[in-house]
């Protein structure tokens, strides 16, 4: 599976689900917004091991 | 999963609201929360004008979408807060989102009107580079407001900057800011009103607001927020709910429904002692605004490294 932003690549044995990912990158759903290809997926999404994956942080933090 | 509303394929799943969305429905029900949020707040009246204060980040250009879609009359003010390759970044998504949408976007560079940036402030003053980047955004902000005769300033906190700055608040129990935290700040003399129509949205709604309209916007974080409290807070929060989904909703909501008012007149206290600034005429408690001794402190720093 190819992550994006920042590019990298990861093993794993696919298919595997979007949670599983999260849980394995110990990354909180909650955070993130998940982008298969270029498409916006659940959590129970299906990953196959070609997908290019972006997980993407939507925490921001701009206050005092 | 599917579309709660549709049954069709769902793009989010939301697990406060036990319920996914597809792409349709979900902009929906942003827009739905957003409205809701204004009906219940009172915050915006038919006519009046609204400034939103735009960074280029999901927030507040989620925010100017959707209340241009609703029909509100919205512009933009873009602050240039100096801060590096962020900061072009964050006008260049700006400037993009207004021309593509033919809207109107004020702009006003720190440095050039005022004669600081953020990076310089915080220098000079040693402390947290946000306290000075909110310091002048409020003070900007109201003063475009005024000047210009807009009656409300709209701004992008979302659910989960509210449950962050409301952990912070009671964390230290800061009863003068309990007071003032409100999805609606009024107006009074010299300042306009304050209005938070993203309150009911968390920033995981937000940014797939973006994605799913095709707004692009900065996704890059700030580089002088990295490691602050307020991201620790967030952190702490997230890790809740998703142990409790519904805990920061019913943080915020039942703070705004039932504990504020008990924060008022702390908070109230302080305004009925406002006068108007030495040297800017915005009001302020003592005789010198904070944004003033601000910008001094930072001259009077240039100054003795020339």
């Amino acid at each position: 599976m190819v992550l994006r932003n920042p590019r990298r690549e990861l093993e794993i044995p696919g298919p595997s689900t979007v949670e599983a990912l999260l849980e394995r990158l110990d990354v909180n759903p909650e955070s993130v917004l998940v982008i298969q290809g270029d498409t916006l997926v659940t959590r129970d999404a299906r990953l196959a091991d070609t997908d290019v994956v972006e997980i993407r942080p939507v925490t921001s933090g701009g206050a005092e | 999963m599917k579309c709660r509303v549709c049954r069709g394929p769902a793009v989010l799943d939301i697990r406060r609201h036990n319920a996914a969305f597809c792409r349709d429905h979900f902009l929906k029900h942003c827009r739905d929360q957003v409205q809701r949020a204004i009906d219940d707040q009172h915050m915006i009246a038919g006519g009046e004008r609204v400034l939103v204060a735009v960074s280029g980040g999901k927030d507040s250009l989620a925010l100017w979408d959707v209340l241009v879609g609703l029909g509100y009359d919205a512009d933009g003010l873009y602050l240039g807060l100096g801060i590096g390759d962020y900061s072009d970044a964050s006008g260049h998504a700006a400037r993009a989102f207004a021309r593509e949408r033919r809207l109107e976007l004020r702009e006003v560079d720190l440095a050039a009107e005022y004669g600081y940036d953020v990076p310089s402030a915080a220098a000079a003053t040693h402390r947290s580079p946000c306290g000075a980047c909110g310091l002048s955004k409020r003070h900007v902000f109201n003063a475009v407001a005024v000047d210009h005769g807009y009656d409300v300033i709209a701004t992008g906190h979302n659910l989960d900057d509210e449950a962050a700055v409301l952990l912070g608040n009671v964390l230290r129990w800061e009863t003068a800011y309990l007071g003032r935290q409100h999805p609606v700040l009024p107006a009074r003399p010299g300042f306009a009103r304050k209005v938070k129509p993203l309150y009911r949205l968390g920033e995981r709604e937000t940014a797939a607001y973006c994605v799913l309209s095709g707004i692009e916007y900065q996704v890059e974080e700030c580089p002088m927020a990295e490691g602050n409290r307020h991201l620790g807070y967030k952190q702490v929060l997230n890790a809740l709910e998703e142990r409790s989904p519904g805990a920061k909703a019913a943080f915020v909501f039942g703070f705004v429904d039932h504990a504020h008012d008990r924060f008022t007149e702390e908070a109230g206290i302080e305004r009925e002692a406002l006068r108007a600034c030495d040297v800017c005429g915005s009001p302020t408690t003592g005789d010198v605004c904070a944004f003033c001794r601000l910008r001094e402190r930072v001259g009077s720093r240039a100054v003795h490294a020339q």
